[in-house]
């Protein structure tokens, strides 16, 4: 231990480095390729796994959507091929007997699925846009980011089916000049005046929408275009901790018995299950996470473990000098101790050079792919990670610096004088 | 300084058994210069190496300045070389990779001496020498009898109670031999105990004191008027 904090010690130390260039290159490459390797691919798993994140983060990560297709089983009386319409009805059904169903947003929609868009005029600009109907409930399933000043449909104007609209940014580009503020500004409609109550941002990636949508409360939607109780689709968060595909079973198959429709028809319903999707895509990128730190860990061992070699074949090559430091008064301890501590130096130099490289590789590729639509974002390596592999390269330095060490000092001073 | 009795040594090889030492009685006064002669093999070495604390004698008594010398540990022996004993060997030894000066430091280093002082005392020796100004250079850039001269001055540079010198001319030409003696016989001068293995004549009667080993024993042990080696060196 007194040695370890001996200048003396360091100066051996380091001049036998430096004398000996081609062992501690030789050495240091493996151990700096392994940690290298390591923070790489950790970094980069990592940064796929934050990237599938900002993807979804618009998002609730186990949501999913169900709507009503043809049947393909006659059942009670039906012939197969009926056409099933999603009712209003039905949320509060699926609220009672689906218990893991945090929130359901029914939506109505005009301008997708084949239906024809909304004409949507404000003085003599027009456009044709993607109308739906919705329920403030949408914006805790999909977060809509809206711009400042706006909102999105709330309680009231659905109870008062008030004529109200959230724009795209594209709409509010093509209706609105540029210096103008849209809150608070009227368009049409089909024909029907709307105040504009909020702009909503797209995000690139996120979600399934366009930045020309035009939200409206979903009560205004069904006196508009007189869709009675019909909805078009569900969209359905589960709480965080529900199992996505049993929910979607069991969504599916009340819907089978609310609508009449046979319990093994498989075709009667559509559903898209988000969570489900992400859930593969996480399992995915911690797959990789953890392939990484194996992979990674395994590099660092052969890298240690090469390094003991090259520092047992050097303790052969350098018998004659050990014998000779050892007559002149080097005692064993001190030669083993040189030893280790020469393997745990070059260790960490190479780990740490490993690192401070491993991170210039992830800001580059952070640099080369920012922007992009790749998901890959921000690929850190988390610091216990680094510290982890830090400790580890300690540990596994210096036990491998033993056996060179240990055969050092197994030579007794008169044969390692006499070796040539 | 130095007292031995009755020194046994033998090597065993399989079931084979050497014996090399067979009961060597001999004592060294403070400030002698001893040769130790012999034919291959009889031993010089063994004895030397015993005395040096590299080897340990099957049986019999050392006694190194009324210090006993039994049973050591390796840490020990490693600790008494260091403070007792310089070593001159026939093939240098000195560390590669080392300046001559480095060289000379190193068992200071094992003593624990501050660098300043390390590198100030070693180019004092380097200076005894004569190679103070060759301090910087490696020992492959050194010439036999420069290296053998770094030699000396390391093994001196812990000031040590006796030299050991395995021929220490043993891979140099006469002329150079000669200026090795002549530092040797310069460092006894000063009040030194040198002892010297060698096989040459004339660099045995450059001692004052002239041991001959045969078949593991003393077979002579005689003073001698010792040859100045300066006498041959310009
Ligand atoms: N480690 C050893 N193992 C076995 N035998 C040894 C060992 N060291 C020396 N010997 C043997 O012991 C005998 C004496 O060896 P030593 O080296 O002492 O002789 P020496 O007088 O120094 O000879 P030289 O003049 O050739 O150097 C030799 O026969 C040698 O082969
Ligand atoms: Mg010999």
């Amino acid at each position: 231990m007194k040695q370890l904090f001996d200048g003396n010690t360091w100066q051996e130390i380091f001049q036998s480095i430096r004398k000996n260039k081609l062992r501690t290159f030789l050495t240091m490459i493996g151990v700096f390729v392994g940690i290298y390797i390591y923070i790489g691919l950790s970094g980069a798993s990592k940064g796929l796994d934050n990237g599938f994140e900002r993807q979804f983060e618009t998002i609730a990560k186990n949501s999913l959507f169900a709507w009503g297709q043809r049947t393909s089983i006659p059942y009670a009386g039906f012939k197969t091929g009926r056409q099933i319409q999603l009712k209003l009805g039905d949320v509060e059904v699926l609220y009672n007997r689906v218990p893991e169903i945090e929130t359901i947003a029914p939506r109505n929609v005009k301008g997708i699925f084949g239906s024809n868009p909304g004409i949507i005029t404000r003085g003599l600009k027009s456009g044709n846009y993607a109308v739906y109907g919705d329920f403030p409930d949408f914006a805790d399933i999909a977060t809509k980011k809206i711009y400042d000043g706006g909102r999105f449909i709330n309680d009231e104007d659905i109870e008062q089916a008030r004529k109200v609209c959230v724009i795209g940014e594209r709409t509010q580009k093509e209706l609105f000049e540029e210096d103008e503020d849209p809150i608070g500004g009227y368009i049409r409609i089909d024909n029907i005046y709307f105040q504009v109550v909020g702009v909503h941002k797209f995000t690139p990636g996120g979600g399934f929408e366009s930045d020309s949508d035009i939200y409206i409360p979903f009560a205004t939607f069904k006196k508009l275009y007189n869709t009675g109780d019909n909805v078009s689709w569900l969209t359905i968060a589960a709480y965080d901790d529900a199992d996505v595909v049993k929910v979607e079973e069991d969504i599916k198959a009340t819907l089978r018995s609310i609508h009449n429709v046979s319990p093994k028809d498989e075709r009667a319903f559509g559903s898209f299950n988000l969570g489900e999707i992400f859930n593969k895509i996480m399992g995915f990128s911690s797959g990789m996470t953890f392939l990484s730190l194996i992979v990674g860990i395994a590099c660092i061992l052969a890298g240690v473990i090469g390094i003991g070699n090259i520092l047992l074949i050097s303790v052969k090559e350098r018998t004659k000098e050990l014998g000779v430091r050892r007559a002149l008064g080097a005692t064993p301890s001190e030669v083993r101790n040189q030893i280790i501590i020469e393997a745990l130096t070059l260790t960490l130099l190479a780990g740490i050079i490993g690192i401070i490289f491993g991170a210039l590789t992830l800001k580059i590729i952070d640099a080369l792919t920012k922007g992009g639509d790749f998901p890959y974002a921000n690929p850190t390596v988390p610091i216990p990670y680094v510290i982890g592999s830090l400790l580890l390269m300690v540990v596994l330095g210096v036990l491998i610096g033993l056996i060179p060490a240990q055969r050092a000092v197994s030579i007794r001073p008169i044969d390692a004088l006499r070796e040539e | 300084m130095i007292e031995i009795k009755d020194l046994h040594k033998s090597y065993k090889m399989g079931s084979n058994s050497l014996h090399v030492l067979k009961g060597i009685n001999f004592s060294v006064e403070d400030g002698e210069l001893v040769a130790i002669m012999g034919s291959s093999g009889s031993g010089k070495s063994t004895l030397l190496n015993i005395l040096g604390m590299l080897d340990e004698a099957d049986e019999g008594e050392y006694t190194l300045d009324n210090v006993p010398i039994k049973n050591l540990s390796e840490t020990k022996a490693a600790q008494y070389r260091n403070k007792f004993l310089g070593f001159v060997f026939q093939s240098f030894n000195l560390i590669n990779y080392k300046s001559a000066m480095e060289n000379v430091a190193l068992p200071l280093y094992y003593q624990r001496v501050a660098r300043k002082e390390r590198t100030e005392k070693a180019l004092q020796y380097l200076e005894r020498v004569g190679l103070r100004e060759w301090a910087t250079h490696l020992p492959s850039e050194l010439s036999g009898g420069q290296k053998q001269r770094v030699a000396i001055a390391r093994a001196m540079a812990a000031e040590p109670k006796v030299l050991l010198a395995d021929e220490p001319t043993g891979a140099l030409d006469s002329t150079t031999s000669y200026e090795v003696m002549d530092l040797i016989q310069k460092i006894n001068d000063e009040g030194n105990t040198i002892l010297v293995v060698t096989h040459e004549e004339d660099i045995a009667h450059m001692c004052k004191r002239i041991v001959h080993l045969k078949d593991g024993v003393i077979v002579e042990d005689k003073k001698v008027k010792q040859v100045r080696a300066a006498e041959y060196v310009q």
